[in-house]
């Protein structure tokens, strides 16, 4: 512009802008900040005292005048405004700085307790379960021998028998041996509707206790009973199983065994999940760990419970969440399940 | 289901003696896992003779044997063992005598490993050539004990004389013997037949039976006796035999190598044929003495009060359901279980009487539980012998005893076999097969492998079902109806092979577990409360039950569930209460942990007159000690401890969680429990349980003294059945009103009934009542005690006015006073 060629007072606002923003840089808190507001923005500051000589200029010059000492005022109150938010700012940053803490220190303690390692297992075979269809039956633990074994398709006297070392009450009443009576008070409470339970439960066994051996251990037994339920179904829904609980990767292998209540009868075996089949202490060598007891229910456990076994069919498993722990953790000694140790128990969840 | 020694029979099976009956030609490791997918599993592979050198161990054959020139108890043997010239070795063995000569030995030339003879452990050492008093020796006639057979080195082994001198020992003496595990239904193959058939049957090759033998005359009464069964339903049939001029002597060398690798300690020959033949058929059997036996052989029940001295030496006292064999002079043999001390073989024995029965497996093996006696045979009869099979185990007995004891099998055979089992057949539709094992069986794989099998098959079509009529073997006992079939046909097919499918059947009707769910729940707020879970023995003791009690009269063990059985005294009574297992747990712990905040849900056992079975409910333990939280840098000097307060705060919120609103607390006395600091609980008038702070004898007595415990119990099925359902109540966007009250009442009047009050009288605007003072002291009188209450007044369709607070807020002052003698404290 040419204004400033021919105006001194020009010339005199260029300055105090110049002189104004080398002072505003040098100012570095709120009250010389205000000083400076009033120095330069002020009614009597050099600013004002600049502009009040406008009035002494010809009138065709005042408009350009006018105009540059407005372009001073806003640029000078903009770099005001701006000042006063980077004071703040580092004034801020201080402040938060001297509020540092040793993100390392431990916190406040939390108090939130813990399940049980087997309601934990527990919990995780019901959910796999439950998504194939699976609910819960619950029953009692102390039994009449008469649905423990009787009603399994195991007379008394019976070689069988020899597979369970049990807990009397007396002649008549038994600790159960295992979840399976369940499977017989689920049909008689069912039938003759389709059913598929799981039945998880504390059971008995007259047992040494030793580092591998309980008088008491959960089970989880299953049961389905329907017109379409086969030995393949019993397959699928363990391979699934086995997969969920102990990972996708997981070979799986079906055995022939012998329980009186099911025919046929499958021991199944998993990979060993130390040495993925190649051999080690855990799984003596072979290569595999046996997870689970199966099979198609009997005839005539269907028929003690309810259904005519010329039209339904059923499977039924047993497994024990106290074991699957042990082969998941390498826990050496089951006796910890009930010990209630709690250097034990906080290991887990 | 599973657990438990489901495979209790086992069965050392020489491979060379199962060659006998079917040949094997897969590899080994092929056949250990068909076997064990099959069901016969193999639990262990032993290699006898892995360790003996092809080109160190042979057959030797004793050329020379004479004496040490410097040395009484050594001999110079000279063996020939088909490399180059017989050696001359020193040996010791009693069993070679100057002068003998013939014998085939087993002979270990320099440089074999072997076990030394002469340590208590197994030690395998590498043969030199010594030097023993002035004569050279470079090889070695080796014991039992140094081939690591057994630990027998009393003599050299002795071979069988047919061995060809020169075979290397390992194809002359090795072998593998597998170690066949079994379930009960399994017990046809728990002998050397019987896994034969199934191995024949799993590998598609045949079966040989052994030489059929013919037998003579079968009748009960011979010329040198006579066999009745005076109970066809307890001895089904006896059969025995005849064996003239016997010699009792040792068994031949390979009888006692194939009992030793099953697992049996050779004797004389007549024990160690009927154990052979037993290992190899499955059928036990007895030899008497004949001479000792008096008049005919009668089979039947033990009278009232009889008494007999079995083979071990014991007297025997008999009931009446057990079954003896007898002679003119009274019992001779418990049968099935043990023969009689005074019908014994012995080394003078002549003639032998031998026994082949067959006896009811029920009757065997309560016998044998009530006497404690536990025999081979008896856990042979006790899972079921085929009765067809006696005659043939006999006739197989009897030629040995001939052949390899000199003596004369009498022509007769007595038999008795009141009522002979007849042939079973079984229908079979191939729908069934399908139905059950989810895929399809031709006809023709059926019947080849049911054959394989030895069962018979005939196929019918009509009206497109496919059936198979299938006779059942006498041996398979455990076969009767078409779900045995199915089993069988999956089992030689393998289970590996049947596709795996997902359930297609209908979904069952989905079922409300709302019970089950509140289980869960409570247990889920319980963790939020900061409780870990235990898990106790349901089985107590009469000590522990009383340790936790401080007054009344002590538990009594005629009020609980015990055990018949108990495998311990600390373990035989059913817990009624979870407090002393909480209690112990607060104790084995407290040396490692300051903090310990317990729950635990479990069953408890209640007799209930009139029924069998007890009443099983779930209750819920709750025991806390120690600091609120866990110990950190934060903590005051003195970290807050819990006490009753808080465990009454977790019992608060549990309450409110689940919803049950009705639940009440009254002041009550507890045996185990502090008797100023305890309540009883109960909802809608109903006990539901008690908590407080625990008495400090019953910590004393648990190593507690000097903590502080709260602990609680209840009915948590009977809580959990009171549960109100959710309602949703509407927000009001009218503001609430504020008030506060501080009432005066008398010290023993409990909080709860005066917020009652203040609930009857504030109506459905007061929504809120929260006790936020409690204050005892001046200016308050002595017996008196101040709570304060902030009020929260509040209407859901417009703003209250200060004038109907004012109302609500006299009407409680009014209702508190007139109730409860309550004044108002400004």
């Amino acid at each position: 512009m040419s204004v400033s060629d021919q105006n001194p007072l020009v010339d005199q606002l260029r300055e105090v802008h110049t002189e104004a923003l080398e002072r505003l840089v040098l100012v570095s808190d709120l009250t010389a900040l205000d000083d400076w507001r009033v120095h330069y923005l002020g009614r009597k500051g050099a600013l004002t005292q600049v502009m009040r000589g406008i009035g002494t200029l010809p009138t065709e010059q005042r408009p350009q005048v006018g105009q540059v000492s407005n372009e001073v005022k806003s640029a000078l109150e903009a770099a005001f405004e701006a000042q006063v938010g980077a004071i703040k700012q580092a004034k801020l940053a201080k402040t938060l700085a001297q509020e540092r803490v040793d993100v390392t220190l431990p916190g406040y303690p939390v108090s939130l307790g813990r399940l049980h390692p087997s309601t934990q297992t527990l919990r995780e075979i019901a959910a796999i379960f439950g998504g194939m269809g699976f609910q819960i039956f619950d029953s009692r633990e102390v039994e009449s021998d008469y649905y423990n074994f009787e009603l399994l398709n195991i007379p008394p006297y019976h070689p069988a028998r020899d597979m369970w070392d049990t807990f009397y009450v007396n002649e008549r009443v038994v600790l159960r041996t295992h979840t399976s009576p369940g499977q017989i008070r689920a049909m008689q409470a069912f039938h003759p509707d389709p059913i598929r339970v799981i039945l998880p439960g504390m059971c008995y066994r007259y047992e040494a206790i030793t580092a591998r051996s309980e008088i008491m251990f959960h089970q989880v037994e299953g049961l389905a009973v329907g017109e379409h339920i086969t030995m393949a179904d019993l397959k699928g829904v363990l391979v699934n199983f086995a997969r969920r609980m102990y990972g996708a990767e997981r070979q799986v292998r079906f055995r022939c065994s012998h329980f009186p209540f099911t025919e046929p009868s499958v021991e199944v075996d998993m990979d060993c999940i130390v040495c993925n089949g190649a051999g080690c202490t855990l799984c003596k060598q072979t290569g595999w760990l046996e997870i689970l007891g199966a099979g198609m229910v009997h005839p005539t456990v269907l028929r003690n419970g309810g259904y005519d076994p010329e039209r339904f069919s059923g499977f039924a498993f047993g497994m024990g969440p106290e074991r699957i722990m042990m082969q998941k953790y390498g826990i050496d000694d089951i006796r910890y399940f009930f010990s209630n140790d709690l250097r034990f128990l906080e290991q887990f969840g | 289901m599973i657990r438990g020694c489901i495979r209790d029979m086992s069965m050392r099976a020489p491979l060379s003696w199962l060659k006998d009956f079917v040949d094997i030609t897969i590899p080994l490791d092929t056949l250990v896992d068909r076997m064990t997918m099959a069901g016969l599993e193999v639990g262990g592979v032993e290699h006898i003779g892995a360790d003996w050198q092809h080109d160190k161990l042979f057959v030797g054959e004793v050329v020379e044997v004479s004496a040490h020139p410097h040395a009484d108890r050594l001999v110079l043997a000279t063996v020939a063992y088909g490399q180059g010239e017989p050696q001359t070795v020193i040996t010791g063995a009693p069993n070679l005598k100057p002068g003998d000569r013939g014998q085939k030995v087993a002979f270990a030339v320099e440089g074999a490993q072997l076990h030394d003879g002469y340590s208590e452990t197994p030690r395998l050492q590498t043969l030199s050539r010594t030097s023993i008093r002035g004569v050279e020796s470079a090889g070695m006639v080796c014991s039992e004990k140094e081939l690591g057979l057994s630990d027998d080195h009393t003599g050299v082994i002795i071979l069988d004389p047919d061995l060809p001198v020169g075979r290397p020992l390992k194809d002359a003496l090795g072998d593998v013997v597998l170690e066949v595990e079994l379930t009960p239904n399994l017990a046809r193959a728990n002998c050397i037949v019987g896994l034969a058939r199934e191995i024949a049957a799993l590998t598609g090759q045949p079966w040989r039976a052994g030489p059929a033998a013919a037998a003579g005359s079968l009748v009960p009464t011979t010329a040198y006796g006579s066999v009745a069964s005076a109970d066809a339903e307890l001895c089904a049939r006896y059969s025995a035999s005849l064996i003239e001029n016997v010699t009792i002597q040792p068994s031949p060398p390979w009888m006692q190598r194939r009992l030793q690798y099953a697992g049996q300690r050779p004797i004389n020959n007549i024990v160690d044929i009927t154990n052979y033949v037993m290992l190899e058929t499955g059928q036990p059997l007895h030899a008497f003495d004949y001479e000792t036996l008096q008049g005919g052989v009668v089979v039947r029940r033990a009278r009232l009060g009889e008494t007999m001295q079995t083979l071990d030496g014991v007297e025997r006292q008999l009931t009446t359901d057990m079954l003896l064999i007898t002679d003119d002079s009274g019992p001779i043999a418990l049968a099935g279980v043990m023969g009689g001390a005074a019908t014994e073989v012995t080394e003078g024995t002549r003639h032998i009487f031998l026994e082949s029965a067959n006896f009811n497996f029920v009757n065997i093996r309560r016998t044998s539980q009530q006497l404690r006696l536990h025999s081979e045979a008896a856990q042979r009869f006790g899972r079921r012998v085929d009765p067809d099979l006696t005659i043939s185990a006999l006739l197989r007995a009897s030629r040995l005893m001939e052949t390899l004891g000199g003596g004369a099998l009498h022509p007769d055979i007595a038999d008795t076999y009141p009522a002979p089992s007849s042939p079973k057949t079984i229908m079979l539709r191939a729908a069934e097969v399908t139905r059950i094992l989810g895929m399809e069986f031709s006809p023709a794989d059926m019947t080849r492998i049911l054959t394989s099998l030895e069962f018979g098959c005939m196929t019918y079509h009509k009206n497109g079902d496919t059936r198979l009529e299938v006779a059942v073997p006498s041996h398979r006992l455990d076969v009767s109806e078409p779900a045995d079939l199915i089993e069988e046909i999956a089992r030689i097919h393998g289970y590996d092979a049947i596709p795996t499918t997902l359930i297609r059947d209908v979904l069952p009707p989905q079922r409300s577990q709302s019970h089950l769910e509140g289980l869960e729940q409570t247990r889920d707020i319980l963790v939020g409360c900061g409780l870990t879970e235990i898990l106790s023995y349901s089985l107590s003791n009469l000590d522990s039950i009383n340790r936790a009690r401080t007054e009344g009269p002590p538990a009594v063990a005629d009020d609980y569930i015990g055990l018949a059985n108990p495998i311990s005294q600390e373990r035989q009574l059913l817990r009624q209460s979870l407090l002393p297992s909480l209690l112990e747990t607060l104790s084995t712990n407290r040396r490692y942990r300051q903090r310990m905040a317990l729950f635990e849900i479990g069953r408890v056992y209640q007799p209930q007159a009139g029924e069998e079975l007890p009443r099983e409910q779930r209750y819920l333990g709750i025991a806390i000690t120690g600091p609120l939280l866990p110990r950190s840098w934060h903590d005051a000097d003195e970290p807050p401890q819990f006490g009753w307060t808080h465990l009454k705060g977790i019992i608060d919120t549990l309450v409110q969680r689940l919803n049950v609103p009705q639940v009440r607390f009254a002041a009550a006395t507890h045996a185990a429990l502090h008797p100023a600091r305890t309540a009883a609980l109960s909802v809608n008038g109903e006990a539901l349980g008690i908590a407080g702070d625990v008495h400090p004898q019953v910590c004393e007595r648990f190593d507690l003294a000097g903590r502080s415990v709260a602990m609680l119990e209840l009915n948590l099925d009977l809580l959990l059945a009171h549960r109100q359902p959710r309602h949703y109540q509407p927000i009001s966007r009218f503001p609430a009103v504020l008030e506060d009250v501080a009432l005066v009442v008398d010290d023993d009047l409990p909080a709860q009934v005066v917020e009652d009050a203040i609930r009857a009288a504030g109506g459905e605007w007061l929504r809120d009542v929260t006790l936020f003072d409690l204050y005892y002291g001046e200016p308050i009188p002595d017996g008196k005690k101040s709570l304060a209450y902030a009020l929260t007044f509040q209407a859901d369709d417009r703003s209250l006015t200060e004038d109907e607070v004012r109302v609500l807020y006299r009407r409680i002052q009014a209702h508190t006073a007139a109730e409860l003698g309550a004044a108002m404290r400004e």
